[in-house]
């Protein structure tokens, strides 16, 4: 008898994100158990491990990098895993956080604190534990470096399945007509 | 001397003038392009035509043909810089697809999925630009400007009217519209002006029609950008 295959250890986070993405991945559906025999969740928000294992295969990254706390989780997870995917339109371009960018960040926080419609005694939140936010919000690529690129806002669920069977089958990912898609 | 080149191997038969993209577009054979369109003089500016003729690179929308040349386009070499000039394209504007109303039917973006580009690979510029919302029909978005002065050529060759503009040099070059304040709303543009028709991203919008036609049904949606010369052997 030979023993099972080994499983390969995917670890998955969203930083700047809105976690639409991973609601895309649990679109595949029932080939989510079909999945399961060949991979194990290591740190995600499917099984809250907290932290990325040393020996992780695949690390998928949903959301760019709008704070501190984002870049240090990704390089944790670029540490860890021995292929990097960018998840989706904010990992690869910043998306809809990135569209602060022009603004300077006391702006933002003015408004959002102090000036806007209905706040009254407003604070800017000063907790020592709050991660700091950054000037801009950045796209993972401009950090670490990222094997794959999954485009969409969300990629469909048919995109995040070509490209996981693509690798589990060791063959080079390839979105064709269809399923590439930036919106 | 027939009037043929040979385009990746393939016979082109040409009429004297002509240029190797519009023979090429004739025979039904596509080649990336921003900037060129069929009804106006080209501009040779965005070079995502560039192709080999004779083992040297030129733009194919202002190279004439020229029977017996030997012309290569579609090649790895060709196509993976005509990727990095898109990528370029990407990080210096805010191209922010999923909230664009070009969507799916805009021509940066298609090319951009034809040429198999997964990610902008560069750092982003994050400029910031202005946004025109003056004229009581249409809204200019800056961010998605890739100057390739198709408005620019409308407004001037056919609508007669000089709305629009190139300033600056290098890095600098910008789209402005020529009124004192700088406003669309201060000139005679109007929806029905060839140059309202012409914008291959998402910089000049009509309003109140954003998100009309649904993911799934859009021009981009249904076929690549490729199938736009391929499917027609005749004409553009």
């Amino acid at each position: 008898m030979t023993a099972p295959k080994k499983k390969l250890k995917v670890a998955t986070t969203s930083l700047a994100g809105c976690f639409g993405c991973h609601m895309s991945l649990l679109d595949i559906d029932e080939r989510l158990f079909t999945l399961l025999e060949h991979i194990e969740f290591d740190r995600s928000p499917l099984t809250d491990i907290k932290e990325v294992s040393p020996d992780c295969d695949i690390g998928i990254i949903e959301g760019g990098l709008c704070n501190a706390e984002n870049v240090h989780v990704l390089r944790d997870f670029r540490k860890n895993c021995k292929i990097l995917i960018a998840l989706g339109a904010c990992a690869i371009n910043g998306g809809l956080p990135a569209q602060r960018n022009h603004l300077p960040l006391t702006t933002i926080l003015e408004e959002v604190y102090h000036t806007s419609p209905g706040v009254s005694n407003g604070m800017i939140p000063n907790d020592p534990e709050l991660p700091l936010p950054l000037d801009q919000v950045h796209p993972i690529h401009e950090v670490v470096k990222i094997d794959y690129f999954i485009p969409g806002c969300p990629p469909s669920a048919e995109a995040i399945w070509k490209v996981l069977t693509d690798l589990l089958a060791g063959r080079e990912p390839e979105l064709g007509h269809g399923l590439m898609h930036y919106d | 001397m027939s009037h043929t080149f040979t385009l990746d191997g393939k016979t082109i038969s040409f009429e004297e003038g002509q240029t190797i993209m519009q023979a090429a577009t004739k025979a039904g054979v596509f080649i990336p392009h921003l900037c060129y369109h069929p009804e106006f003089k080209p501009h040779g500016s965005c070079k995502l035509c560039t192709v080999k003729v004779n083992g040297r690179q030129t733009a194919s929308c202002t190279m004439r043909a020229i029977a017996g040349m030997v012309v290569e386009s579609d090649t790895p070499e060709i196509n993976d810089e005509r990727r990095t000039l898109t990528q370029m394209l990407f990080v210096e504007g805010n191209h922010f697809c999923p909230s664009c109303e070009k969507s799916g039917n805009c021509q940066l973006q298609a090319t951009a999925y034809h040429l198999g580009m997964m990610s902008p690979h560069f750092d982003h510029f994050f400029p910031d630009r202005p946004v025109d919302a003056s004229h009581p029909e249409v809204l200019l978005d800056f961010n998605r400007c890739i100057l390739c002065s198709l408005c620019v050529r409308a407004s001037r060759d056919v609508d007669g009217k000089n709305v629009f503009a190139l300033s600056g040099r290098g890095i600098d070059t910008h789209l402005i519209v020529n009124a004192k304040s700088g406003q669309l709303a201060d000139t005679n543009f109007t929806l029905h002006d060839k140059a309202a028709q012409v914008c291959p991203v998402g910089v000049i919008l009509k309003k109140r029609e954003g998100f009309a036609v649904p993911i799934g049904e859009r021009s981009y949606d249904k076929q690549p950008i490729s199938a736009t010369v391929e499917a027609k052997q005749e004409g553009y």
